[in-house]
């Protein structure tokens, strides 16, 4: 328990310093929300008349079209349902945006921040974690194109004809278990269905902006050369209620002052990362159980 | 009957092409953006072989027609062995393939549970302890108690078991019908 206590307090401080370092502003915004960002699979957990946050991400995004160029932010979020080894209804994300920047220099932030943390928690960049050796070393990330990893381990190209459930079973069952587990993996490029909240590649509008990384094949964080365009973005808020409706659940409402900020948001590159399992892989436990204190349920 | 892949936990019982299946490991997995999915290690209830087998939330799994009846051993015909339910007073015929090695351990009136799936018994559980007699070994070694060294000795089913060396011929032993091992030495019952 206190080894568990300290390694988070170690965690949150080497964070903090890693951004305040690099001129990144720290920000809190709101846990409780009126809209969160309508998502297919994502469900908010609701609090009186509104919901708890699933991400802080519209609200700073908020701050960016203010004006805002570097924040970090590091706190909880929720989503409903979400509970097994390596969810937890309840979990703490660490999200951060560049303004005038695209993902992959979020990509360059994220294996420094990385790197060092390691270096911090354990002493190097190479360590084991349930007795296999993983090394964050920066120069040891591999970047796999999603149609190329898809094509190889799946047999099929996403970006040509996109069946979301498809795409979900053969990323669990066949690419995540390819990927190699003794380095940092990004998954980059994804189908333009599966962009959320990113841009489209401007030279090939089939694949959106957007990286995964995974570390000892579990998705760690999440990244975006983010959307800029108002219609668009309503436009995919809708495909998203749209889907939530079709699988039996209820469209999320639509978050006006954000659609209306986002005309004044200059490009910016986002990322969040799920600081519960980082901790855990660096904490060398299996299971978020061996870092959440306080299990929900 | 249909489950919905919110119901998976472990020991679920579940039914894909014509064959049962119980779950044995289950994890809640989901992709950041992506849909929940269950990812499950199920044992063929029929063939005892185990495979992996993820489920997404849209799925609808079948609910196996799987019954579960106490009956008691009552005699052996050949290859089949002939159980009463107490209750009903019908008798249930069960072939050799399907009691597997449990056989050997059967004992007039002996209490199973009889596990039935489309109303064809697939498993007998016997209790997990049986108490026979050894119908033929070595003469014993008096006061060898203290060794681990085991001789074989066979019970009235034919089955040869590892006994220690102070078994007799006529001694009543109490084997574990889930190793089919020696336990100890009981008075006859």
């Amino acid at each position: 328990m206190r080894r568990v206590l300290e390694l988070r307090a170690k965690l949150n401080d080497a964070i903090r310093r890693f951004f305040r370092d690099r001129g990144f502003l720290e920000v809190e915004t709101p846990v409780l929300l009126p809209a969160n960002a309508p998502e297919a699979h994502i469900d908010a957990i609701p609090a009186g008349t509104g919901w708890i946050r699933t991400s802080p991400e519209l609200a700073m995004k908020r701050l960016l079209a203010a004006g805002q160029t570097r924040i970090f932010q590091l706190g909880p979020v929720a989503r409903e349902g979400e509970h097994g080894r390596w969810h937890h209804p309840e979990f703490c994300l660490l999200e951060w945006y560049r303004a005038e920047a695209g993902y992959l220099d979020m990509l360059a932030d994220t294996k420094a921040l990385l790197s060092f943390l390691a270096v911090e928690l354990r002493g190097q960049t190479d360590f084991t974690w349930q007795g296999k050796p993983l090394s964050l070393a920066q120069e040891l990330w591999e970047k796999h194109a999603v149609s190329q990893a898809f094509i190889e381990h799946a047999g099929w190209d996403p970006a040509l004809a996109f069946d979301p459930d498809r795409f979900d079973l053969d990323l669990v069952t066949r690419v995540e278990p390819a990927l190699p587990a003794d380095r940092p993996v990004i998954l980059i490029d994804y189908p333009a269905p599966c962009a959320a909240l990113a841009r489209r590649k401007p030279d090939d509008p089939a694949r959106a902006e957007r990286w995964e990384l995974y570390l000892a094949g579990i998705e760690l964080a999440n990244a975006y050369s983010e959307l800029t365009d108002p219609g668009e973005q309503r436009a995919r808020f809708e495909a998203a209620n749209a889907a939530r409706v079709r699988r039996g659940g209820r469209p999320c409402p639509l978050d006006e002052t954000f659609l209306a900020a986002l005309a004044h948001m200059p490009p910016s590159g986002g990322i969040a990362l799920g600081v519960d399992r980082l901790l855990m892989i660096l904490a060398d436990v299996d299971s978020l159980d061996g870092v959440l204190p306080f299990r929900f349920g | 009957m249909a489950y919905t892949a919110a119901d998976l936990r472990k020991g679920l019982k579940i039914e894909m092409e014509g064959i049962p299946y119980e779950v044995v490991e289950f994890q809640f997995v989901k992709p950041g953006k992506g849909q929940a999915m269950y990812k499950c290690r199920i044992k063929n209830m029929l063939a005892g072989n185990t495979m992996e087998k993820t489920f997404r939330s849209v799925d609808k799994i079948d609910q196996p027609n799987i019954e579960s009846k106490t009956l008691h051993y009552s005699y052996q015909e050949g290859d089949k062995y002939i159980f009463m339910d107490n209750k009903t007073y019908e008798q249930v015929e069960l072939h050799e393939g399907v009691l597997g090695d449990q056989r050997h351990f059967l004992i007039e009136d002996l209490e199973c549970e009889v596990l039935f799936f489309n109303h064809r018994a697939m498993s007998v559980t016997l209790p997990a302890f049986v108490i026979k007699e050894i119908k033929e070994t070595e003469p014993g070694a008096r006061g060898d108690t203290a060794t681990n060294v085991l001789k074989p000795a066979r019970i009235d089913t034919g089955y040869e078991i590892g006994v220690p060396l102070f078994i007799n011929q006529g001694d009543y032993i109490r084997i574990d019908t889930r190793t089919g091992k020696y336990v100890e030495r009981v008075k006859q019952p």
